[in-house]
């Protein structure tokens, strides 16, 4: 175990240093990050050119890529060009993010295994091809248009909700918008899970614990779902970068001031500091994640085994 | 974010595990749970004794699926609106009057105005261009390249296909819409051409994993090795004997990924870098309409219902290839 988990963060290093090169030579690419600091005008060339020895600016890209990574192994990801201190934005955008995606999660596992179980057991009958039908239509209608119906159902027509959640951005607020994040990926966590259960449902050890005897509940709970649940971790565990790097458009349509909203701001006002920084944490997340699930399959089956 | 997701229950659980990172993907391996099933060689025979491929049964049960046929319709229909969108649109769909802004339907005008005062149903149907046009260009696009790569990497097997699996790994790491955002911003371009290049940017190393696990089964069966005997050269080997037998689930895959290209192009396009202005594009008008939506929910409606059927088309059609050509479900 302890060998695997060290051969799998050894492999991590290359994706994490390509991953964030590649946002680096993006952003590079993506045009003069002086240009936006004087506002509509041209910058004073003497000014330019002072602003960009002290962003360093002036050194080539590989000398700046090198140098940002070694501030970020310090703790230092730099300073956003208004003058905040990148980090301090990721403290207030980062809590925000993490609650919704967290509300996210828990509707894609509280939902969606239960609506993969129950279609799973009941393969053909109407109650799994109206949810299959159901799940269709959720992963056709693109995040952002489920988010503006329902922002113009619930918050605008019926006010149920506020159409806008307010700069803090409490849990209750977070609950629309955690379901629109999650909508697409619920869809796919009923699916695969139905997938799993109704493959599993035939094995043998079900029609043994089901002829020891056992409570039909234990025997879905304890014995078919703990075994079909590991594609369907995997699934969670990658949406979690995935979530948090696409709730932009949710953030978006809720006015929510988290990951995705400074993100947009940093991409509109070529603040590459803030796009690489949050970028930068973003495949973290995302590596530190897969890791995890990696480590789960361990927990869930009994039988794998990390040498 | 839906574009990395299409292989939910598609691929099994190889190209699942294979989200993780090399170290899982042996592991499927080494417990013979998944790659086992063979896409494709000749199985079942038909009643005269002349054996079946898997493409003409495959064909045979699609013919017979409700599904396939509506979604097939639905396709055709939006590819025929596409090349000649005048056969149902009579009117311009950059001819638009301010006097007419935000107004309902009227005779001849059935979905009413847009906040420009464009006919919004002319829009609607100049629309479907872009979106099957992003589709089909940048599935064929991710397809090759992902295809190619993924499938040399999986014959050749060693260095390259090390290499190549923490290059897709690298990919998998950007969040799409993240890196749409990043890469498209600098472009000022109102084609379509922009976009498509950052989808298959991004999109290529879903299907190369898809592709070397496909290959890499294939690998093994006895008639390869048998072509290996007798001397067959490697292109010889992978044209004709590995090629067409691992090319089934890279098909699947793609058909609904296609879908989900539609809806990346209107989601950045509705984020304001996909497609730009003068481009008539779902994404663009569900953007502008988003602002009038209290007083004008017809300019959300239609664009967005457009939309999602045209997704929804593409991913049933995905789904009844999928139960067509997966030998399990038999």
């Amino acid at each position: 175990m302890g060998r695997y988990v060290i051969r799998r963060l050894l492999q991590m290093i290359p994706v994490f240093f390509g991953t964030t090169l590649l946002i680096f030579l993006m952003v590079y690419v993506m045009g003069d990050p002086i240009a936006g600091l004087c506002g509509d005008r041209q910058c004073d060339p003497a000014t330019a050119a002072q602003l960009r020895a002290e962003f360093g600016l002036d050194k080539s890209v590989w000398h700046q890529y090198l140098s940002y990574m070694g501030n970020i192994f310090t703790g230092d990801f730099g300073t956003a060009f208004n003058g905040q201190k990148v980090t301090e934005l990721m403290a207030t955008a980062f809590p925000i993010t993490i609650r919704l995606t967290v509300v996210a999660i828990v509707f894609e596992i509280v939902i969606g295994i239960s609506l993969g179980v129950v279609t799973g057991l009941r393969r053909g009958r109407p109650v799994d091809t109206g949810v299959l039908i159901l799940t269709l239509v959720v992963i056709a209608v693109p995040t952002f248009v489920t988010g503006l119906l329902l922002q113009l159902l619930l918050g605008v027509e019926w006010g149920i909700i506020k159409p806008s959640v307010s700069s803090e951005a409490p849990l209750d607020e977070l609950i629309v918008p955690g379901l629109v994040l999650a909508s697409v990926s619920l869809a796919y966590v009923t699916r695969l899970t139905r997938t799993s259960i109704a493959e599993n449902a035939r094995a043998d050890y079900v029609r043994t614990a089901v002829a020891k005897g056992l409570p039909r509940r234990r025997v879905v709970v304890r014995h078919l779902l703990r075994n079909s649940l590991i594609p369907v971790v995997t699934f969670i565990g990658t949406d979690v970068g995935a979530l948090m790097g696409g709730a932009i458009v949710t953030e978006r349509i809720f006015n929510i001031h988290g990951v995705g909203y400074q993100l947009y701001q940093g991409i509109l006002r070529q603040n590459s500091q803030t796009v690489v920084g949050f970028v930068t944490v973003l495949v973290l997340v995302f590596l530190a994640a897969n890791l995890i699930v990696d480590l789960l399959y361990a927990v869930l089956d009994p039988r794998i085994r990390y040498a | 974010m839906p574009e990395q997701k299409p292989w939910d229950e598609t691929t099994g659980s190889g190209a699942i595990s294979g989200a993780g990172a090399g170290g899982a993907m042996d592991l499927a391996v080494d417990e013979g749970t998944t790659l086992e099933k063979t896409p494709g060689g000749p199985e079942g025979t038909g009643p005269a004794g002349k054996p079946r491929s898997l493409w003409s049964d495959a064909w045979r049960d699609l013919r017979r699926n409700p599904v396939f046929i509506v979604s097939g319709l639905i396709i055709l229909f939006l590819v025929v609106i596409s090349i000649w969108p005048s056969l149902i649109a009579d009117q311009d769909p950059l001819n638009c009057d301010l006097a007419k802004a935000q107004e309902g339907s009227r005779p001849g005008h059935p979905f009413g105005f847009d906040g420009q005062g464009c006919d919004v149903y002319t829009r609607t149907v100049y629309g479907a261009r872009t979106s099957v046009a992003v589709g089909v260009l940048s599935t064929l696009g991710v397809s090759l390249l992902g295809g190619v790569l993924g499938g040399l990497a999986g014959f050749f097997g060693g260095g390259w296909d090390a290499v190549l699996s923490r290059i897709t790994d690298i990919f998998f790491g950007i969040p799409v819409v993240l890196g749409g955002l990043v890469f498209l911003s600098v472009v000022a371009s109102s084609t379509v051409w922009p976009v498509i290049g950052f989808i298959v940017l991004l999109g290529w190393p879903q299907i190369a994993r898809i592709a070397r696990g496909s290959v890499i089964t294939v690998k093994q069966n006895d008639y390869v090795q048998a072509a290996r005997a007798l001397g067959a050269s490697n292109s010889r080997m992978m044209l004709r004997h590995i090629a067409p037998n691992a090319i089934a689930p890279v098909i699947v895959v793609a058909t609904i990924a296609l879908g989900t290209f539609i809806s990346l192009e209107a989601t950045l396009s509705y984020l304001g870098v996909g497609l730009k202005p003068p481009a008539v594009s779902w994404g663009i008008d569900i953007s502008a309409a988003s602002q009038y939506v209290r007083n004008a929910p017809h300019m959300l409606l239609w664009p967005a219902g457009a939309l999602a059927v045209t997704v929804l088309a593409f991913i049933m059609l995905g789904d009844a290839v999928r139960d067509a050509l997966d030998p399990k479900l038999r």
